[in-house]
């Protein structure tokens, strides 16, 4: 606890500067002040909370989910032959050079307004990460571990459970870290992008407006969530790793 | 017993074999130890008989048969403990035995039985990060044991060890032995290690090597410090030694 003090006065001292710059500016449409977005947060709660934050999460967990699914699975064939492999990784490292915000309308055009065209985005901008991490955390098992595991006459299959797995799960808990945050983008930015509901059409709708504290407040709203998904996953992960400090 | 016929082995990045036409044989029960300078190919015998290489030429038996056809026969402990960080002293022990599919009733009291042999029962339930060095290479010794082979092939066991601690553990070992009547194996750069725990020494002096001498170490079972001050001892240590570094004058 004692160490996270610095961290809360640089927030508030933080807050407390935006606040004032917010005030001296004295036009919420440029740069609403904190007090401004929490008030809004207030006024808008209901419809933020009970229709646009679902929409979101929606997307957001659709898109984890299928991300993580399809991310193991390419990292576990990649890492059992080499031929996939070869074959595979240029594309999964193409795939991030493709400007998701610019082809994401083209998904509108395919998938019309429907979950998928967002779900499409949020997979592109979140599968990468865990491919590459829980891969490389596959590749990383020991040589000696392995060959010890070969002298008493284990198999390719016991390799992997017994091996490879508990080594790549301290890289996939850390992917997974790494991929809440980068969904909740995804899901925002799709929705930014072309939707009828969810915290980042929400946003956007307020853009038009110019109700700068209305921009605001979906986006804070995501940060906390973000923030307690990530917090919860820590908590799994330090009752499932008990050894991580010791490689 | 182990038998090496005419092996010839040579990795596929090295320019020259390692060695050659290499013919020798270890009775069961023995203690024999392996020296030589480093990089003369210690733990590729080790390899070779593990099954990790294939000799080129040449082939290896135990009890009269080809290592292919069998299972088990060897176990193999490494320099670093290896032991898996994830999983409890009990559960890095029982490894072997899952591997070999051994009820899970079976599996535990063996490694009740063999944590007790090797004095650390009460640290089943902890994680190797909790162990010393001597400690972690005694449950590896243990994991090594549980493996059910008849040949214990250690490679440096001691080396990474402190000075006290390692020779603790040779007194130690020379203890299990006895108790567990196997075969042992045991590779090491340290020749007074190699005097005080050997039946007989194979020297490695050449590369690449065609045979290995066997020398006796005039000594009986139980051993005590004490023995190496005896002028045989000191003698033979000095004699070994010279070996090492004839060959490490060839190597430069
Ligand atoms: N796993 C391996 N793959 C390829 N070459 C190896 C391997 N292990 C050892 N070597 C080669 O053999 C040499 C050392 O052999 P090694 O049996 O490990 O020697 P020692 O145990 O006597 O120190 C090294 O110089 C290296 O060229
Ligand atoms: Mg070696």
């Amino acid at each position: 606890m004692k160490k996270n003090i610095p961290a809360f006065l640089l927030g508030l001292l933080l807050l407390g500067a935006w606040q004032c710059i917010a005030m001296g500016i004295g036009a919420a449409y440029i740069l609403p002040s904190p007090l401004q977005i929490l008030s809004k947060l207030w006024q808008l709660r209901e419809i933020l909370l009970f229709v646009h934050l679902p929409a979101t999460m929606g997307v957001t967990f659709l898109g984890l989910l299928i991300s993580v699914v399809l991310g193991l699975f390419l990292a576990v064939i990649m890492d059992i032959s080499p031929k996939i492999e070869n074959a595979l990784y240029p594309f999964i490292v193409a795939s991030q050079t493709i400007p998701t915000t610019a082809i994401a309308p083209l998904f509108v055009l395919w998938f019309g307004y429907s979950i998928w065209s967002k779900v499409l985005v949020t997979i592109l901008i979140t599968f990468f990460p865990i491919v590459i991490t829980v891969y490389d955390g596959l590749k990383a098992t020991k040589r000696e571990m392995e060959e010890l595991l070969m002298t008493y006459g284990a198999t390719k299959k016991d390799i992997f459970i017994k091996l490879k797995l508990p080594t790549a799960l301290p890289p996939f808990f850390s992917a997974i870290k790494m991929a809440i945050p980068l969904s909740i983008i995804g899901a925002a930015i799709a929705e930014w992008l072309g939707a009828q509901s969810g915290l980042g059409y929400f946003s956007k709708r307020m853009m038009t407006q110019l109700d700068g504290a209305g921009v605001f407040a979906p986006i804070v709203l995501l940060s906390m969530v973000a923030m307690i998904s990530v917090a919860i996953v820590s908590m799994i992960e330090k009752k499932c790793i008990t050894w991580r400090k010791e490689i | 017993m182990l038998e090496f016929q005419n092996v010839s082995f040579q990795y596929p990045q090295d320019s020259r074999p390692m060695m050659e036409n290499l013919s020798f044989s270890v009775e069961d029960g023995a203690f024999i130890s392996i020296i030589g300078a480093s990089g003369c190919g210690k733990s590729t015998i080790f390899r070779l008989i593990n099954g990790l290489e294939k000799p080129q030429k040449g082939a290896i038996f135990v009890n009269g048969r080809p290592i292919e056809q069998i299972k088990q026969y060897s176990a193999f402990m490494p320099q670093k403990d290896l032991l898996f960080p994830w999983r409890t002293i009990e559960k890095n022990i029982c490894l072997p035995m899952e591997l070999q599919n051994i009820s899970k009733q079976e599996q535990k009291k063996r490694c009740q039985q063999v944590l007790e042999e090797v004095g650390l029962s009460a640290y089943a339930k902890k994680y190797p990060k909790d162990l010393s060095g001597g400690m972690k290479q005694r449950i590896s010794f243990a994991r090594t044991i549980l493996a059910g082979a008849e040949m214990l092939l250690l490679d440096e066991p001691f080396s990474a060890l402190d000075f006290l601690t390692r020779v603790d553990m040779q007194e130690w070992l020379l203890k299990q032995w006895e108790h567990f009547h196997k075969t042992i194996l045991f590779i090491t750069h340290d020749v007074e290690e190699a005097v005080f725990l050997s039946k007989s020494i194979f020297v490695i002096q050449q590369k690449p090597f065609c045979d290995m001498q066997s020398i006796q170490v005039p000594l009986a079972y139980p051993r005590k410090r004490e023995d190496l001050k005896k002028k045989e001892i000191v003698d033979l240590k000095e004699q070994l030694i010279q070996k090492l570094r004839q060959q490490e004058a060839k190597a430069i």
